[in-house]
């Protein structure tokens, strides 16, 4: 049997019948769609262990106000979409792109996600694609978009060869948009209530229409709200992918209080690590679901769930000195592109080996990792657990959960450890590189297993094989088998960690 | 001569300044002022001020009641 076998996405791409980029491997993905998703850490699930992204916050101005964002709000301690500590021009993002490919050669792709909207400063956008096509010509080009403005700046992303697109879309229904959006600008106008929604949503989904006719990857975000797009969502999911959509990443609302926005204000709950979940599972069938999102700044940089644009500062920039290597970069990826090869695919079928069986127990693991779809993280010193969903048919990677350093400064504090086990608290077992006394008591105490005998190796692997040997002890009677309970999603700001 | 920014309010985010049809909007200090010699209330251009328009923080874009209102020409 198959591990985590991929689904078939059911949508046309290059006229061929296409899977989906969330999978581990190549799966049957067309030659084309597989060079363009294998590098790009948000398109395949599998690319994100290795290669880094970074966006460069040249687009501060919105064209639409949403309920779950604060344009007031900028805090550089504050991880999460819409959020940046500076704002830059396309020369000096040019530079930073430059800066960081030089020093992160697994740098593969450069995305414009804001602080505001990518085609509301179109010129700002556009002109910093074009510098960096033009010095870097590897960097793959990314766009995030509300969709707004999308129709009208379809042929100059076709042009620059911006080959991945991101739209966010909460709603079909603009009587569910009324209650997302307080108001759009368009046409010299603000628009409000149904009126908005309306023109919104027929201006997104015929963006979406346009770039699939390009062949131009889109992938499309939905922020998940309880009790106003939930249910809803599975609509949407249905009308992105029969307009093309290649990816869909529904998210959980972050809305605290402290973050002022109109939701966090108003005590809009954040969905449970449950609901989110069980929302992913109905809409993935045909199309698959992105379940690594990180929910990252619009100044990220580095591997996902591993922010380091505090090294690439504006004022650490003008005086850094550039040395842009396009043969070292392309040699540092040729060698992730021979271990993936070498090391990844055979663990791979090693998994499909151990895999097969009868029991329908399926449970939730979180892994300490510091990427490269090993287990090699300590547990005080992990920014974020990945969740897997371990059954008889395989591993399959479900979610990230975000958390602070237990070992801030060397010592954990006890308020720490409790909110990580909260984070984590509907998984069985934690697998870690390394844990201290403490945390594995209460770890234990709360009915979590840490588990460190695989120490820097496979996920994958090391799940099916600690997941063997707990149906036998279930089989043998020696424990028994229970639903754990609810994961907290952390809507507190993470800390910057530089 | 009558919008002003108030620039406590203002998060520099640049809306206005692409879409004020009298290029008299401009960044000073991290966020941006309206030149109200160059202010018509976009009359003659668009049905509202672009600039309230566009803000995305409300009570941002104000009409400046220290000074006297823009009169379009006859």
């Amino acid at each position: 049997m198959l591990a985590a076998e991929p689904k078939s996405c059911g949508i046309s791409v290059g006229g061929s019948k296409a899977r989906c980029g969330a999978h581990s491997g190549q799966g049957d993905l067309p030659p084309a769609i597989w060079d363009k998703v294998k590098k790009h850490p948000c398109y395949s699930v599998e690319a994100h262990h290795h290669y880094a992204r970074m966006h460069v916050a040249v687009a501060p101005a919105c064209n639409m106000q949403c309920n779950y964002c604060n344009r007031k709000y900028d805090c550089a301690n504050e991880s999460r979409p819409g959020v940046t500590s500076e704002k830059l021009t396309p020369e000096q993002a040019a530079k930073k792109v430059l800066a960081v490919a030089s020093r992160i050669p697994q740098m593969t792709v450069l995305g414009i996600a804001g602080p505001g909207d990518p085609l509301a400063n179109p010129d700002k956008t556009f002109r910093t694609f074009e510098l960096v096509a033009k010095a870097a010509p590897d960097i793959k080009l990314c766009l995030s978009t509300n969709g707004l403005a999308l129709p009208d700046h379809v042929d100059t992303i076709a042009r620059l060869n911006i080959e991945h697109v991101t739209i966010t879309i909460n709603m079909i229904d603009p009587e569910i948009g009324a209650r997302i959006y307080p108001w759009i600008f368009y046409n010299h106008k603000r628009y409000s209530g149904l009126e908005a929604a309306k023109i919104l949503t027929r201006r997104q989904l015929s963006g979406l229409e346009m770039l699939s006719a390009r062949g131009i990857l889109c992938k499309v975000n939905s922020v998940m709200i309880p009790g106003i797009n939930e249910r809803h969502l599975v609509e949407v999911n249905k009308a992105v992918k029969s307009r093309g959509a290649f990816l869909h990443n529904i998210m959980p609302l972050i809305a605290a209080p402290e973050h002022g926005t109109m939701f966090g204000l108003k005590g809009q709950r954040a969905p449970r690590t449950s609901e989110l979940k069980a929302l992913q599972d109905a809409c993935e069938g045909e199309m698959n679901m992105m379940r690594h999102c990180c929910q990252c700044r619009a100044d990220a940089v580095g591997l996902l769930g591993e922010d380091r644009s505090a090294e690439f500062t504006k004022e650490k920039i003008v005086t850094m000195t550039v040395n842009y290597d396009p043969e070292a970069r392309k040699a540092t990826q040729a060698g992730i592109e021979a271990e993936r090869r070498a090391r990844i695919m055979p663990r791979q079928e090693e998994v499909q080996e151990h895999a097969g069986g009868t029991s329908d127990i399926k449970v939730l693991i979180a892994v300490a990792t510091k990427g490269a779809g090993l287990i090699n993280e300590h547990f005080g010193h992990a920014n974020e657990f990945q969740v897997y969903e371990v059954s008889q048919s395989g591993a399959k990677f479900v979610g990230h959960r975000r958390v602070d350093h237990y070992c801030q400064g060397g010592h954990g504090a006890p308020d720490d450890l409790a909110a990580i086990i909260r984070s984590i608290n509907d998984c069985h077992a934690v697998f870690v590189a390394r844990i201290g006394g403490r945390p594995t008591s209460e770890l234990h105490k709360d009915g979590i297993e840490p588990v460190d005998k695989y120490a820097h190796e496979f996920i994958e692997t090391s799940a099916i094989a600690w997941f063997s040997s707990y149906l036998e002890k279930v089989k043998s009677g020696e424990i028994q088998h229970v639903d754990r309970g609810d994961g907290a999603i952390r809507q507190d700001p993470m800390m910057s960690v530089a | 001569m009558p919008f002003k920014i108030i620039s406590s309010q203002c998060t520099g985010c640049s809306a206005c300044e692409t879409e004020c049809p009298n290029v008299a909007i401009f960044e000073k200090g991290g966020t941006f002022v309206i030149d109200p010699k160059k202010c018509t209330e976009c009359i003659g251009h668009f049905e509202e001020p672009q600039c309230v328009a566009v803000c995305p923080v409300d009570k941002t874009c104000v009409i400046d009641t220290s000074l006297p209102r823009y009169q379009p020409p006859a």
